[in-house]
């Protein structure tokens, strides 16, 4: 027993389960969210289902699990879609209650931008008053048809988005300064003013002329119509232009599903969010986080590594620097929500109400910098991050060899001289690292930006075409409360789960994307700047 | 005449010419005294080895002669050091061109983690010089001097770390040598390095000589005797004895310095 201590096996063996432990609950989470979160997109079977009843509905079944109190008896969770119809998207119905089930080859499902899925057969498609075809070439016919609304709807998007919204941005600049020349005290009938209001009126006009086009646009788009025959037996329309997919999955090899995997994948990368966050994409959310995080290391890495290197090359070591040097390990350990609240506080109200005083008077009451918005949001952010910078920067920087900086102090060069091309560069690799873990942190942080800037839908983005091109005081979309959102505050629970899954694992790529570009820098700086002594 | 002068007057030779002069230097770690009134000239393109036991005060002493103990903090200085004839202390007097003038050499090497060229390069770098031209000329001529040219000119751009440790040290006279200082400072530069390797420094040394002056920190009593044609004793702080390094070692005027060098103590 003796010889069995001193062997030193019972503590590799309690070292070796606590990191199998460790190991097993992340690969658990990262299981879980894997599976649920790459499944969401396979387009499963729909099953028919003709209940006891008398009711008939097609179903994707969701879940599959065992009645309360009743042994052995088993109920199914299946998608129903129709939400317009039915009032609900989910529904429980307990196999007893089955009467035939079967899986018709021409059960299709639309997604729609407006109520979810909506299952059913084709019946005929129209335009206007003229049915254009029925029955089996009713499918031929729709994708024509959806070829010539796919059109319409992008060249509706680029008249509202770029067009229209050009115009608007410039309508609002002259708004501004008129309002600015009024606020310097001139009046209604001075000439720039008068000038203005010529300029008001003509876009006015142009904004008038391109809603007429667009209106028509949409009329015109609006006359093509699907005609859904429900399970039920009721006829519906579907306008065609609100069809974002439609396929027949009953009739579907594990090529054409992958199509459609892929299409949904790609739509939920590049998409925007539809239906309170619960369907489509989330592109703005991903964009945000991503121009969130990077404009955060634009502004901490140089910051803090200043810090740092006054900390550790110039300051006087002594109580003082030991004493700053515990308020920033300590200032690590705060509350996110805290620096929140003081981004709210000081970038916020403080500085962007300052900015609005003195740059945008003209805009008050409203705000344009004294709210949140990306600027500040990354700031708060920053601030955050900067003391694991600052630790890892002065750590980097207290393990470059003593006998370096004297080597190049005695071939002449001065201190900074000797900072900037013998000390940093061997640091470099400490302070990526630090750079790489106020990056994930950064990234997974959710609570301070809540109230600096995150919204829960902001489909401008922070860069776009119109002049600056970069809109810091925009808010913006983050995956983190992004998940948030739809996991806890959406109206729709059950159709909003996958979403949770699906967006998670996103932010984890997200993360995990960041910093293997950040290791794979510092690897190759590493390698460049390695320190070896004989 | 001061006691000092008395001392330095019967236990140290004559030299004419110095490029070096220390005039009762002390010198002070915050409160504990390192350095006690050390008088002493160096001759000019002579090597000028200093000995003495662990922590008598040799490599702080090298250190005063290009003012690198300026990076300690807390560190005091009485006496005064001429370099060819000016305060190298006086506050008008600038610390950076006196480190151009006076190069050194560690006892562990410290080559930059960058190219070879670039290490050989950085003192003319720094000093501002950018041309391609006279960059390549200069390590040509530092590398060639430190009797590294042969072993690493096809591959200049490679990094120095990858060089071995009598490399490394060569490459580190080389950089010294690049900038074409006067005096050249060596604080044990073999102290790390195998038989081998230490013959092709001691080499360089010798040849060094015909233009350089060279003062060398060593405990290795043969080298010092091998290399050097003067020989300053140090025990305690102090200076006990500077003469010929042939007279040091053969019959030197105190019983403390032959005891050291003999062996006997140390
Ligand atoms: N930075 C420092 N701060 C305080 N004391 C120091 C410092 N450097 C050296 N000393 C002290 O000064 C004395 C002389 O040290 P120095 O390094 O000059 O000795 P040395 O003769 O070079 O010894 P060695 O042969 O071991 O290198 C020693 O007592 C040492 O402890
Ligand atoms: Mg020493």
């Amino acid at each position: 027993m003796r010889a069995f201590f001193r062997s030193g096996d019972p503590f590799i063996w309690l070292a070796g389960s606590a990191l199998a432990g460790c190991l097993l609950m992340i690969a658990g989470l990262v299981t879980v969210v894997v599976v649920n979160g790459l499944g969401f997109f396979w387009p499963s079977a729909l099953m028919r289902i003709q209940v006891l009843d008398g009711t008939v509905v097609y179903g994707e079944v969701i879940e599959r699990q065992q009645v309360p109190d009743k042994d052995g008896a088993h109920r199914l969770q299946l998608k129903i879609g129709n939400r317009d119809v039915y009032g609900l998207d989910f529904r429980w119905i307990d196999e007893s209650d089955i009467e035939t089930r079967s899986y018709p080859a021409d059960a299709a499902v639309f997604e729609r931008l407006e109520w979810g899925n909506a299952n059913g057969t084709l019946e005929a498609v129209s335009a206007g008053a003229d049915t254009l075809a029925r029955g089996a070439t009713a499918w031929a016919v729709l994708d024509s048809v959806r070829q010539i609304t796919d059109d319409l709807a992008s060249r509706i998007h680029d008249l509202e988005r770029n067009h229209m919204g050009a115009v608007n941005a410039e309508i609002e600049a002259v708004r501004m300064a008129r309002r600015r020349l009024q606020l310097q005290g001139s009046t209604v009938e001075h000439e720039s003013i008068v000038q203005l209001d010529a300029d008001q009126q003509q876009l006015w006009a142009r904004y008038d002329s391109l809603s007429v086009e667009l209106t028509s646009l949409r009329e015109h788009s609006e006359r093509f119509v699907a005609w859904l025959r429900l399970p039920g037996g009721d006829l519906r329309p579907i306008p065609v232009a609100h069809i974002v997919r439609v396929y027949r999955p009953n009739d579907m090899d594990v090529v054409a599903k992958g199509a459609v995997y892929l299409s949904k994948v790609w739509e939920f990368l590049s998409g925007e969010p539809r239906e309170s966050n619960t369907e489509g994409g989330i592109f703005p959310a991903l964009f945000g986080t991503v121009m969130m995080v990077i404009l955060m290391t634009l502004f901490v890495v140089p910051f803090g590594v200043l810090a740092a290197l006054y900390l550790r090359e110039y300051a006087r070591q002594g109580a003082l620097t030991r004493t700053i040097r515990i308020a920033v390990n300590n200032l690590a350990g705060v509350p996110s929500i805290v620096f929140g609240m003081f981004g709210l506080g000081f970038f916020v109200y403080g500085v962007g109400g300052t900015i609005d005083v003195l740059f945008y008077p003209e805009s008050l009451p409203t705000p344009t910098y004294g709210t949140g918005g990306i600027l500040w949001a990354s700031l708060t952010l920053a601030l955050l991050t900067l003391p694991v910078v600052i630790v890892a920067t002065e750590e980097a920087l207290a393990s470059v060899p003593g006998g370096l900086r004297e080597g190049s102090i005695a071939l002449g060069s001065t201190k900074l001289q000797t900072i900037l091309r013998v000390v940093l560069p061997s640091a470099l690799p400490g302070i990526l690292t630090g750079v790489i873990l106020a990056t994930a942190r950064g990234a997974g942080e959710v609570a301070p930006l809540m109230i600096t800037g995150v919204v829960k839908l902001a489909p401008d983005l922070p860069v776009d075409g119109i002049f600056p091109f970069l809109h810091l005081e925009r808010k913006f979309m983050h995956l983190g409360f992004h998940i948030y959102d739809v996991g806890f505050q959406s109206p729709n629970v059950e159709a909003a789960r996958p979403m949770v899954f699906t967006t998670t694992l996103l932010l984890l790529f997200v993360v995990l994307a960041l910093n293997l570009t950040a290791i794979v820098v510092r690897n190759r700086l590493r390698k460049r700047y390695a320190i070896k002594t004989i | 005449m001061s006691k000092a002068h008395e001392a330095l007057e019967s236990t140290t030779v004559e030299i004419d010419d110095p490029v070096v002069t220390v005039q009762d230097l002390s010198l002070f770690y915050g409160p504990t005294q390192a350095l006690f009134d050390v008088s002493l000239r160096v001759p000019e393109k002579q090597v000028t080895a200093f000995i003495g036991p662990s922590g008598c005060g040799k490599s702080t002493l090298l250190r005063c002669l290009n003012r690198l103990n300026d990076l300690i903090e807390d560190v005091t200085i009485t006496g005064r050091i001429e370099l060819q004839g000016e305060d190298i202390y006086h506050p008008a007097y600038d610390a950076i061109e006196l480190r151009r003038r006076v190069g050194m050499v560690f006892q562990k090497s410290n080559p930059f983690p960058k190219s070879i060229y670039e290490n050989v390069a950085y003192g003319l770098r720094i000093a501002g010089i950018n041309d391609r031209g006279a960059l390549d000329a200069a390590v040509e001529r530092g590398l060639r001097s430190a009797a590294l040219w042969d072993e690493v000119k096809d591959r200049l751009q490679n990094t120095a770390l990858d060089l071995s440790g009598g490399q490394q040290q060569r490459l580190c006279i080389a950089r010294a040598l690049a900038v074409e200082p006067s005096v050249i400072l060596m604080d044990e530069p073999c102290s790390a390095l195998d038989p081998i390797a230490t013959a092709r420094v001691e080499e360089t040394i010798a040849e060094l000589k015909e233009s350089y002056t060279i003062v060398i920190v060593t405990h290795n009593m043969q080298q010092a005797s091998r290399v050097s044609d003067y020989t300053a004793f140090f025990y305690l702080g102090r200076l006990v004895e500077l003469d010929h390094t042939k007279r040091v070692f053969t019959n030197p005027r105190l019983q403390q310095t032959e005891d050291y060098v003999t062996g006997r103590f140390g």
